[in-house]
């Protein structure tokens, strides 16, 4: 099956164009819904399939590059479309194939009855191509090809309903902002593949580490790509100071929202920084930068979460957040806890989206949480997987969330600093607390909801996605046991990934001089402070509302601050965005463009005009003349040669 | 004739052809009704030909008293050519009946300008590269004027065969002070003398005359002056033939002729006129299609510039250079023939709906003919990931290595021309409103074989190496 992986990108891409050509001929929504949700499906056999063939195989011979084609090798630059399965890309590749088909078929009954259903599934299989180009790249071309990609669907799938208003304005000015935003990061990211190009002379993944290790580089040159890598992901992964897009992407239907901004596409830029461990491993000063920034985007982004009001912006804000985690687990250099966070978060971020959608779905696209309220006893299957998700998301054991998240607090502790794991640790306990908010304000408590809307449980094709997404938030967890736990195994997940993050641990070389007791210690700790939230979030919403309001006005500068997101978007706008929109306005268009550029375009477009026209003339059909041409063009050539000679 | 069994297989390309021209003959001769027929007979042949020589290309070897190559990059020219030839048979068989003329020879003479290409391009003598010359040169001739009925064909077709018999003249005339001096015609021979010669006055104005003779045939400035009337007056599919694998067969003589010669560095006393005909046709091309309104003569202004990119190649001198001359000749032929074909589909009875305001919405009232023209148009402005653009590419890439930056930077900037009457094209179909709404024939057939010709150009768009490869490790 390994040597098949490719099936996993072109079935995608075949599904894209099956619908994206006849989509609009087919009309029935099942064939369509098919097609689209079975490509993914396969794919996900086969990525299944080359995983456990891979499993079965000694360490040694676990990496397999299948090559396609080449597609350039001119002047040094070889760049081939071949992909590489190992243990990171075959981890990626059944989170995005695996939680990609479940959304998939909850998408069919999402999407039902839109006039774009067709054109939903071309765009979700092209994405689905896209991502698996990404994550299976032997080469930084690919990989940003793979990245431009996704970054392409998501603007197509954030302004999908171009014909709706978002908050303001519209759905396309939302997807305009993730495009724009995403295309800074792009930039740095650019820059980095350009720097790695001068410096080790190859683009191939291999080749680049292998020269890592090998090659004296200086560090600041290591400090550069990096930092140049990092800028990108940034963009990709919403982080500070480029997260400001994630929020607005809500404007696309809740599947896109679940696969492209919770589970698989905003993990790129922790997947691209895992993949160049060996590079990151170089630059420490960048590493604590990653952490820091990490640190921080998981701190404000919960601050935010904790006032909203509209149910996919506390989501939205609790992705940015859990994103921060997964960065901070980089930078302190527990690139597989990382890993293991964007498998479990895939799982129960995913389910609070589908969750989320199927109480939209229900309330008729209600998404404020202030006019929810008792929805338990209508829906009773979304409640209780959306109360999985939570706890899980919460950490409390032995939920998939417990894991990998006290796993990266641990690393942050222990390879890091008090203080990032006791930043990192109210980050947790305010996520319960709004993660919990969340749910009490929806499903538990008084009904404040108007009596035109009929709440109803979703049809079978939605909640069976959910229960799917919820057992694997239960179990999920349970490949990365701690070793405190499991003895003499150690961390499964962990071993799984060693060999692909040996190098870079080499290079860091961090020692285990704790013990096991600070570690379950530590645990603890989060674990009473998670349950604590909880019951706090239950107390404050569900026995005394009073309290949130009170709160709320005795704070009024810290909640106006929180309510509007720090003020950031406006900032921007101010620093930003209306500065470059005057100076193009008036400089760059009207003087430079208007003037200059167009002016000598149009002078010497006219100039070729007038030029064309008179050698025209030349050309009067007269056979003898043709030949005069031909003659006087001999006598010069001859006369050349006998003159140069 | 042949030593053993295998020399024969060797030949079995053009064996094919030449069996295929005795036996349409032949069904030409008995039967009234052959049309249909003798159409797909002849796209037999030549896709049994080409896909024959495809997978032989390993069966390298001199054959007929060291008259003929066989194999190499030999048969990548054999399969462009036929391939051609087997597009062009498709897009015809519609076309003639639109105009209703089909005489009895066109498919004939179409098998028998294939042989003298291939005879061209597998020569080992000069002899040969003037038999093959000749053989195609009549055929075209006469298919230039095989609308008789049309005063234009007839026009188009004298003026080919007046202005192309007095090149012929010069390429004769090159052959014999190459003779002359060299004391053989054989290339073996020439090129073990060449250091010799190189010194030697008769000898270069031989070449020179040569190259001169071969300028006329790939439509250079300044023997070009036949290109825009002789396409404008034969039939578009004709036109289509002509101008690829024509061209690839004046391109593939030059370079078996020259071959060491080009890739020693030897050729370095005739660079500064390649350089100079090579920018002169680029920009007389790209300058002068701007100012034309008839769709067949802004492609015969096309097909001069990029005869000028072609040149760049040759100039170059190095294998690089002549490794993407073929490529590029591959390329352009099916780009070219795929805005040929759809020139053919659209064009009406009595040379109707040939202006380029023809095509004004055309996006809107045949959305796919309009897509696929306004892609072989962004191939042929060598915009990625088209096969044109790589073309074009590899040959500024050649130059660099030669030296030639220079070259490269005007090869550059009269892409940069050319991309406006490309693209204006593509404007006028999707940009514009249609005065009136013009009948356009189905054609499945043509249809079939402008779908192959895109394909391929994005394939060799997607995945270029493979190609390249192929071409250099056969080199």
């Amino acid at each position: 099956m390994r040597e098949l992986i490719y099936l996993t990108v072109l079935l995608p891409l075949a599904g894209f164009l099956i619908n994206g050509i006849f989509g609009s001929r087919i009309k029935n929504e099942k064939v369509i819904g098919t097609i689209g949700s079975g490509v993914i499906g396969i794919s996900f056999l086969i990525a299944l399939g080359a995983f456990f063939e891979t499993l079965a195989l000694p360490v040694e011979q676990r990496q397999l590059i299948v090559t396609l084609f080449t597609w350039l090798d001119v002047g040094g630059l070889n760049v081939s479309f071949a992909y590489q399965v190992d243990q990171l890309s075959l981890v990626m590749a059944l989170i995005v194939t695996g939680v990609g088909f479940v959304i998939h078929v909850y998408s069919i009954g999402y999407m039902h009855g839109d006039k774009g259903f067709w054109r939903f599934f071309a765009y979700l299989n092209l994405f689905i191509f896209a991502m698996m180009n990404l994550i299976l790249a032997d080469n930084f071309v690919l990989l940003f090809l793979g990245w431009e990609g996704v970054g392409l669907c998501s603007y197509l799938l954030i302004g999908f309903w171009y014909d709706r208003k978002f908050e303001k304005s519209t759905t396309s000015d939302a997807a305009k902002k993730a495009f724009i935003v995403n295309r800074i990061g792009d930039f740095g990211f650019l820059l980095g593949m350009f720097l790695i190009f001068l410096t080790f002379g190859s683009l191939n993944f291999n080749e680049v580490f292998s020269k890592a290790n090998t090659f004296s580089v200086s560090a600041s040159i290591y400090g550069f790509i990096t930092l140049f890598l990092f800028i990108g992901a940034t963009g990709k992964s919403a982080q500070i100071p480029l997260y400001v897009w994630l929020p607005d992407a809500m404007a696309g239907p809740t599947p896109v929202s679940a696969l492209i901004h919770a589970a698989t596409m905003v993990t790129a830029g922790v997947y691209m920084v895992a993949r160049c461990s060996v590079l990151f491993a170089s630059a420490p000063q960048i590493m604590t930068v990653v952490a820091i920034i990490g640190l921080m985007t998981a701190f404000f982004a919960a601050t935010i979460g904790i006032v909203q009001n509209d149910i996919k912006k506390v989501l939205a804000y609790s992705t940015i957040s859990q994103l921060g985690y997964m960065f901070l687990a980089m930078g302190v250099g527990a690139f597989s806890a990382g890993i293991f966070h964007v498998m479990t978060h895939a799982f129960f971020k995913a389910l609070l989206f589908l969750g989320a959608g199927s109480v939209i779905h229900a309330m008729h696209e209600e998404q404020d949480i202030q006019r929810y309220g008792g929805l338990k006893k209508y829906m009773p299957q979304t409640a209780i997987t959306f109360l999985i998700a939570a706890l899980a998301i919460s950490g409390i054991p032995p939920l998939s969330g417990f894991f990998s998240k006290d796993e990266i607090l641990w690393y942050s502790f222990s390879n890091g600093s008090f203080i990032l794991w006791l930043v990192g640790v109210i980050t947790a306990l305010m996520t319960a607390f709004y993660m919990f908010r969340l749910y009490f304000l929806t499903f538990e408590g008084k009904e404040r909801f108007g009596h035109d809307k009929h709440p109803h449980e979703s049809p079978k094709v939605m909640t069976i996605p959910l229960i799917i997404l919820a057992v694997l938030s239960v179990i999920g967890g349970f490949v990365g046991i701690p070793e405190v736990f499991s003895g003499e195994h150690g961390n499964q997940f962990h071993n799984w990934l060693a060999p692909i993050f040996k190098d870079a641990d080499r290079k860091l070389m961090h020692f285990g001089l704790h013990s096991h007791f600070e570690e379950i210690l530590l645990m603890v700790i989060s674990v009473i402070g998670a349950s604590a939230s909880i019951l706090l979030a239950r107390y404050i919403y569900l026995k005394k509302p009073e309290i949130a309001s009170r709160t709320a006005s005795r704070f009024k500068g810290v909640y106006n601050l929180l309510w509007n997101k720090y003020f950031i978007d406006e900032i921007y706008d101010a620093v930003i965005v209306s500065p470059t929109v005057m100076i193009s306005k008036n400089v760059l268009w009207k003087i430079a463009d208007n003037r200059i550029i167009d002016g000598t375009v149009n002078g010497v477009a006219k100039l070729i005009e007038i030029l064309s026209a008179t050698i025209r003339k030349v050309q009067t059909g007269v056979a003898q003349l043709y030949a005069l041409v031909m003659v006087l063009g001999i006598a010069a050539a001859l006369l050349w040669i006998i003159l140069s000679f | 004739m042949y030593n053993n069994i295998q020399e024969f297989y060797n030949t079995l390309p053009l064996v094919i052809v030449a069996v295929g021209i005795l036996i349409s003959t032949v069904i030409e001769m008995y039967s009234n009704k052959s049309e249909n027929f003798l159409s797909w007979f002849s796209i037999l042949v030549f896709l049994a030909s080409g896909f024959y020589s495809l997978f032989t290309l390993d069966s390298r070897s001199v054959v007929l008293q060291n008259m003929l190559a066989t194999g190499g990059y030999v048969n990548i020219f054999y399969f462009i050519f036929t391939l051609s030839a087997a597009i062009v048979c498709f897009l015809s068989i519609d076309y003639l009946k639109k105009y209703d003329a089909y005489f009895g020879e066109y498919y004939i003479l179409m098998q028998t300008s294939v042989l003298g290409m291939m005879l061209m391009a597998g020569a080992k003598d000069l002899f040969m590269i003037f038999l093959g010359l000749e053989v195609m040169s009549v055929s075209f001739y006469v298919l230039a004027g095989i609308n008789r009925k049309r005063l234009t064909a007839t026009e188009s077709a004298l003026k080919y065969f007046l202005l192309g018999a007095f090149a012929t003249g010069f390429i004769v005339y090159g052959i014999a002070l190459i003779y002359g001096t060299a004391q053989s015609t054989s290339f073996e021979i020439i090129t073990t003398k060449f250091s010799e010669l190189s010194g030697n006055l008769l000898f270069l104005t031989g070449v020179l005359l040569f190259l001169i003779g071969f300028s006329f045939k790939i439509a250079a400035f300044p023997f070009h002056m036949w290109v825009p009337d002789v396409y404008q007056g034969a039939p578009s599919t004709v036109a289509g033939l002509f101008s690829t694998a024509g061209k690839a067969a004046a391109f593939s003589a030059i370079i078996v002729s020259l071959f060491v010669l080009f890739t020693s560095g030897a050729m370095k006393i005739i660079t500064p006129y390649l350089s100079v005909i090579s920018v002169l046709s680029m920009f007389f091309g790209s300058i002068v299609a701007i100012a034309q309104t008839n769709i067949k003569r802004m492609l015969a202004y096309s097909s001069i510039s990029h005869a000028g990119y072609l040149i760049i190649g040759l100039a170059a001198s190095n294998s690089e250079g002549i490794a993407g001359i073929i490529f590029y000749l591959a390329a352009y032929s099916f780009m070219n023939l795929g805005a040929f074909g759809i020139v053919s589909i659209i064009e009406g009875k009595e040379e109707t709906n040939l202006e380029l305001n023809s095509y004004r919405g055309l996006g809107t009232r045949q959305p796919l003919l309009a897509a696929l023209l306004s892609l072989f148009m962004f191939s042929l402005a060598g915009i990625p990931p088209f096969a044109g653009f790589f073309g074009k590419y590899y040959i500024f890439i050649a130059a660099i290595e030669a030296k030639l930056t220079w070259l490269a930077i005007l090869g550059v900037m009269s892409s940069v021309i050319s991309v406006y009457f490309y693209l204006r094209l593509v404007v006028l179909m999707y940009f514009y409103d249609s005065s009136d709404n013009i009948e356009i024939q189905k054609s499945n057939a043509g249809l079939l074989a402008v779908f192959i010709s895109a394909i391929l150009v994005v394939l060799l768009g997607v995945m270029p190496d493979s190609l390249l490869s192929l071409i250099i490790s056969y080199l």
